[in-house]
């Protein structure tokens, strides 16, 4: 079942192109990952699904309500997509259980004995109970990305974008964030990912989207486009990474 | 391997080294401390005017005949103080936030508090004392206060709202925008978004600007005396013309400073406990 349908979206800022004519669907408990050069536009293209920039023509999708209509409510939209940025994520004044538990309580109307429950719940599922009362300022780099993506999906969003969420991290921290990644795909999590970790793609990814100068040149089974590129700026971009 | 720490000798000749400087920067700074406030004092009482200006600035007899006056009229600023601070502190808010909407729904509201700001920071505070006190007052409409000390307040409240709603704007724009990605990004309105994240934020940092435009009105609590109440100043200036001596005006001072020094140490401990509980960092 298509939950996403990106048809056609372009994206400038000033003169510079940035997306230019993308076209995308994604279907429930799929896992897309988005790589390209840097600058190729992935990131902007997780900006424009999530609503955080607005696009300059196309149209975007979830479950077939267009959510780029201008009378559309970007909040509602936003309650049902989550999203983690690469860095500079967790509100430093809260913390770890209020972080999570904001956006179920103030967004989502849950009372707050509830809210801290499930929160501890997910806490506890990726390792992180120890941490609840801790401000972010004393986690771990790879611990507060992990407290990241906790806090998108305490609000069980149909859709959850990740920006890069490894690229700010020590190596040796990266793979307890792509631990939990991983969980989550086993959850039945529908996820975008922009990721260059082109290890972590191949094994994790459902389609793999090869974007170059906001065009998406190729899209496959990560087999295929990692093993077989087609397009040649595919199999040269792979080859030097 | 041991597993319990038992402290080498490398660490304790270390740390025995430490302290020894520490006791020799103590008597270092006691020295020099003793030797500039020696210098002062010398200085002060060896210069040929000294004598008159101990009598007119300095005098004993005339603190303790006009102190228990200029106490009364002194709590008086403080219960102007204490009337104004919250009001501008949550005026100074709502005119910084209106400040930030973006709708073009609240274009008014926002020149209007643009404008606000721009003027009233012009206008000397002294000014704006005399026209609410003055002003308002003959302008005759029912139902307008007419006591000189409310008058008075509202024209200090005008006043510093315009700065204080500066400084939380600065502190507003402060906070890096991706802290309002992420909780729009969470589902969180403006409003949630401003509420929950960026003031709190904004507010931290911002306390120390704002504690010293506290210090600044507590003083200028004093503007009051302008129309005629009988506050700390105004009891002084009684005073030292009965006396023809400053010394009351020099107790007033000591006054003001007595509240401003407390407030500054209590505001430095927040902000270290606030430090403290976020794990000392930033
Ligand atoms: N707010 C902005 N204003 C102007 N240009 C922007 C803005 N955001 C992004 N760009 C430009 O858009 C292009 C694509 O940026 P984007 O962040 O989407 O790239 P990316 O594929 O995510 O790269 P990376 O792998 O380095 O994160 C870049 O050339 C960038 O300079
Ligand atoms: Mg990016």
């Amino acid at each position: 079942m298509t939950l996403l349908t990106i048809d056609g979206v372009w994206k400038r800022y000033g003169d510079h192109e940035v997306l230019k004519g993308v076209d995308l669907t994604v279907d429930t408990h799929e896992v897309v990952c988005l790589i390209g050069a840097s600058g190729s536009g992935k990131s902007t293209l997780l900006r424009c699904v999530n609503l955080l920039e607005t696009v300059d023509d196309g149209a975007i999708l979830l479950d077939d309500v267009d959510i780029t209509d201008v009378r559309a409510d970007a909040d509602d939209v936003r309650k049902r997509i989550g999203i983690v940025f690469q860095a500079y994520n967790l509100f430093p004044h809260m913390t770890v259980l209020d972080n999570i538990t904001l956006a179920p309580r103030k967004v989502h109307g849950v009372g707050r004995v509830q809210a801290e429950d499930q929160a501890r719940e997910l806490l506890a599922r990726f390792g992180l109970e120890s941490k609840a009362r801790d401000y972010p300022d004393q986690l771990s780099g790879g611990q507060q990305q992990r407290v990241a993506i906790i806090r998108a999906i305490a609000t069980q969003p149909r859709l959850l974008l990740l920006d890069e969420v490894t690229s700010a991290l020590d190596p040796t921290l990266v793979n307890e964030v792509l631990g939990v990644i991983r969980e989550l795909k086993q959850s039945g999590m529908t996820m975008i990912l922009a990721t260059h970790e082109m290890g972590f793609a191949r094994d994790i990814a459902d389609t793999v989207c090869f974007l170059a100068d906001g065009v998406l040149l190729e899209r496959g089974h990560p087999d295929q486009i990692f093993g077989a590129p087609k397009h040649p700026r595919t199999r040269e971009f792979l080859s030097r990474t | 391997m041991t597993t319990t720490w038992v402290k080498s000798d490398r660490q304790k000749e270390r740390e025995k080294l430490l302290r020894a400087q520490g006791r020799r920067s103590v008597s270092v700074a006691t020295i020099s401390t003793v030797v500039v406030a020696g210098l002062v004092v010398f200085g002060l009482l060896a210069s040929p005017g000294w004598p008159r200006v101990r009598e007119t600035f300095f005098s004993w007899d005339a603190l303790v005949t006009s102190l228990p006056d200029i106490l009364r009229g002194f709590l008086l600023n403080v219960v102007i103080f204490l009337i104004a601070e919250p009001v501008i502190l949550l005026l100074g808010l709502g005119v910084a936030l209106l400040r930030g909407l973006r709708s073009p729904v609240f274009f008014p509201l926002r020149a209007l508090a643009a404008i606000y700001t721009d003027v009233f920071r012009g206008i000397p505070v002294v000014l704006l004392v005399y026209l609410a006190g003055f002003g308002v007052p003959a302008l005759q409409l029912q139902g307008v206060p007419s006591d000189p000390v409310v008058l008075g307040t509202i024209g200090l409240i005008l006043s510093y709202t315009s700065f204080v709603a500066e400084v939380f704007r600065s502190g507003i724009d402060s906070i890096h925008p991706s802290q309002k990605a992420a909780a729009r990004s969470l589902g969180l309105s403006h409003g949630q978004t401003m509420r929950y994240v960026v003031v709190p934020q904004a507010v931290r940092r911002v306390v120390p600007p704002l504690l010293n435009d506290f210090a600044s009105l507590q003083k200028d609590s004093a503007l009051v005396a302008f129309l005629g109440p009988l506050e700390a100043l105004r009891q002084a200036q009684i005073h030292a013309a009965d006396m023809f001596n400053y010394t009351p005006y020099v107790t007033a001072a000591l006054l003001f400073v007595a509240l401003t020094v407390p407030m500054a140490r209590f505001t430095d401990h927040l902000a270290a406990r606030a430090a403290r509980q976020r794990g000392g960092a930033s």
